[in-house]
């Protein structure tokens, strides 16, 4: 099936067949490695993309889906070589490990700070809360995002 | 755990619309159903599924409104959708942030939940307890089943294979007491051990309805009948919730034991009408 979508702000074009998951068609088929497979089954959240406006699953979204949709991956967003804010709070606050969950860390997180600039620990930790990590025990991913804006400002 | 998924050679179809979709439920009843996938999506990729057709209805944004007054949804609203309106009842709110977590939310829908008809679906017991009535159609008309008649068997509704869920309506709750209460190992992804919908409605002090309904506590979500009853006999008995135990057929399984959610179940009733006991006598001061 040809299906066409914007990725990133640039429109591509895959022929797979139609429930090929998202998360296939970014990592096999557009060389977009970003989205990491940790469960494959909705669990765990790093394939975590912006679908039209709100994070989701890509392992969960079958590509006949997306055809005509926006997609945002980690890839886009930093731009034009200078970090997203949260990439370098990220960087700032430690909010790094073994780096498997941060992709879905980082775009669940931008999904959050697109709605609210400015969260509570609280709110971090409940937008969070569909994706893992098995490393950092979350307070430095917390405080990264929390002070997100504040890297910027 | 695994690599890129086995691709799957089934055909899908694609309805844009309501018409379009009833059309195709009519040419390929066997077809597995759609929406956001957060059910389907998993179960195919365990291989636990193998459709030889996928019947794809996500597109069909007319059924994804929510009414202004939150009294009607359709079925592809996203439970991100119910959480985020403002006139919805805010038990059924709740419920919507419990599903899974915001990626499951963002994508996983009102009619998926209960076509799914899992035992543990989160939003079934809720829809119990507020009465909602089920509108579902297929080329030959359109029909309302109510929800106590809707989950037939273990993972089976009384949908025809030409049938289709279009939308849920519920009753205003008014000033009813409504509970959701979802018991799971923890907030976000977890899928429930016992979860529980209940209203009461009190005229005057006195009990004239209630809906007590159970999910993961037997092959169907439940409406404990016997303590139902007594509520309606005796009033906000906390003892009431006792009952329970004899009202639900939980097992031993991974999540849990029959005999804990036996125990949880009685618990979460107890403690709430304690609860709602307390407030009453309180309103009745005032």
């Amino acid at each position: 099936m040809h299906i066409e979508f914007s990725v990133n702000g640039e429109r591509r074009e895959v022929d797979l067949p139609p429930m090929t998951r998202l998360l296939d068609a970014l990592r096999e088929h557009l060389d977009l490695t970003g989205a990491k497979e940790g469960c494959g089954e909705g669990e765990c959240g790093a394939c975590s993309v912006i679908l039209d406006g709100e994070v989701v699953c890509s392992c969960l979204v079958p590509v006949v889906q997306v055809a005509g949709a926006s997609v945002r991956t980690v890839e886009g967003l930093a731009r034009a070589g200078e970090l997203d804010s949260i990439q370098a709070s990220f960087l700032k606050h430690g909010a790094a490990q073994c780096g498997i969950c941060t992709p879905g860390f980082l775009v669940a997180a931008r999904d959050l700070l697109d709605r609210n600039p400015h969260p509570t620990p609280d709110q971090a930790r409940d937008a969070l809360a569909g994706n893992l990590c098995r490393c950092t025990g979350y307070q430095a991913i917390v405080d990264a995002v929390v002070h997100a804006e504040a890297v910027r400002e | 755990m695994s690599g890129p998924a086995p691709t799957y050679g089934g055909a899908v179809v694609t309805a844009r619309d309501l018409p379009e979709a009833l059309a195709l439920r009519a040419q390929f009843p066997e077809a597995v159903v759609l929406a956001g996938g957060t059910d389907l999506m998993v179960m195919m990729e365990a291989g636990q599924l193998r459709p030889g057709r996928v019947l794809n209805l996500w597109g069909c944004a007319g059924l994804r409104t929510i009414s202004e007054d939150g009294g009607h949804f359709g079925a592809l609203a996203t439970w991100t959708d119910v959480a985020r309106h403002p006139a919805v009842h805010p038990a059924l709110r709740e419920c919507a942030r419990t599903v899974g977590a915001l990626q499951i939310q963002n994508r996983g829908t009102v009619g998926g939940n209960i076509v799914n008809a899992s035992p543990a679906g989160d939003s079934l017991p809720l829809w119990l307890a507020l009465d909602a009535v089920f509108e579902v159609a297929s080329l030959r008309g359109a029909r309302r089943i109510a929800a106590a008649d809707f989950w037939v068997g273990y993972r089976r509704t009384a949908l025809a294979p030409d049938e289709l869920l279009t939308g849920v309506t519920v009753a205003p709750a008014g000033a009813d007491a409504v509970l959701y209460r979802k018991v799971g190992t923890r907030l976000a992804q977890a899928i429930s051990k016992v979860v529980v919908g209940a209203r009461i409605r009190q005229v005057e002090g006195t009990v004239t309805e209630a809906r007590i309904a159970l999910g993961s506590v037997g092959p169907v979500p439940l409406r404990a009948r016997r303590v139902e009853a007594l509520l309606v006999e005796r009033g906000l008995d906390p003892d009431a919730a006792d009952a329970v135990v004899d009202d639900i057929a939980p097992i031993d399984d991974v999540r849990s034991t029959a005999v804990w959610r036996r125990q949880v179940a009685q618990r979460v009733l107890r403690r709430w009408l304690v609860e709602q006991r307390a407030f009453s006598a309180r309103n009745a001061r005032q």
